[in-house]
């Protein structure tokens, strides 16, 4: 029984993590944006299943709902919108030596990361932290929601006013320019 | 629960490095910002692995806060796009060297 819940998990793990890794050499390298757009959604999917798998529930729902139906449909309008959607042409290498450059620099930051994920003791510092235990009574949302509305409140409150003034940016940024006679300051929002 | 949490982190090491990647060789404004969201994502998925090694809520709450900052991040970059597309055709980073409307 044990053993065939490891193999599941494995096997869920592993499905997931091909998944995630394709999807993002996809984003990068698809020609045309709105197929990197799907790939990207594909991701998103491999990393909802991978929080699901590590008892994260609210948070995969989350991912599901405000990544893959929210921000990939608002990146899939934008392309759509301004008829971007050209094929871009990757083999050529506008700026020479960037992309060795590149490679050299990501797999610098890869070793990096990987050394850290080894160092298994060197990044716990064995203090508990005042937010409360992942493994307590209660569901996951339950324990989620206790501790966003009093630990963190102060910063759910001000993700609030962040999100506020984001839409009024967009509101702002994505407005009709002025005739060029008639320019003048364009008034800032919510004044 | 049995998989180990340092496959996690490898996972999200490769697909913090992917978006990287991507963010310095594509020339595509849009397809450059797929590959923040990318990192953000390889981010997340260390936040939560943290949450559960260390036993600690407070790893799930920060990544609620990614969502929500990602999120605001998204709506005002499409909108500077937006408006930079509306004043000029060019659809690369290339084009933007000016900084000037």
């Amino acid at each position: 029984m044990i053993l065939a819940a490891t193999r599941v998990d494995a096997a869920v793990f592993a499905i997931s993590a091909v998944i995630i890794l394709t999807g993002a050499i996809g984003v990068v390298t698809a020609r045309n944006p709105v197929h990197s757009a799907l790939m990207l959604v594909m991701t998103l999917f491999g990393v909802a299943v991978l929080f699901v798998a590590q008892e994260a529930h609210f948070l995969a729902a989350v991912q599901v709902i405000v990544y893959a139906g929210a921000i990939v449909v608002l990146f899939l309008f934008v392309i759509m919108l301004l008829g971007v959607d050209k094929e871009e042409s990757i083999e050529a290498d506008p700026l020479p030596g960037q992309r060795p450059i590149a490679l050299v620099l990501a797999l610098m930051t890869l070793g990096e990361l990987l050394l850290l994920s080894r160092m298994q003791n060197s990044w716990a510092a064995g203090v508990e932290s005042d937010a409360g235990p992942l493994n307590g009574p209660g569901t996951n949302v339950e324990k989620l929601a206790s501790v966003i509305f009093t630990r963190y409140l102060l910063a759910f409150e001000v993700t609030s006013v962040l999100l506020v003034i984001a839409v009024v940016g967009a509101v702002v940024l994505a407005r009709k320019p002025r005739r060029a006679s008639e320019e003048q300051p364009e008034p800032v929002g919510g004044e | 629960m049995t998989v180990g949490g340092e496959a996690y982190l490898i996972l999200a090491a490769l697909l913090f490095t992917i978006g990287a990647v991507g963010l310095m060789i594509r020339r595509n404004v849009l397809v450059m910002f797929m590959c923040v969201e990318l990192m953000l994502n390889a981010v997340n998925l260390t936040f939560v692995t943290f949450a559960r090694m260390l036993n600690d809520i407070g790893g799930q709450a920060v990544v609620f806060f990614v969502l929500v900052v990602a999120a605001a991040e998204v709506v005002v970059g499409l909108g500077i796009i937006v408006a930079i597309f509306r004043r000029r055709s060019g659809a690369t980073a290339d084009d933007l060297h000016l900084l000037k409307g």
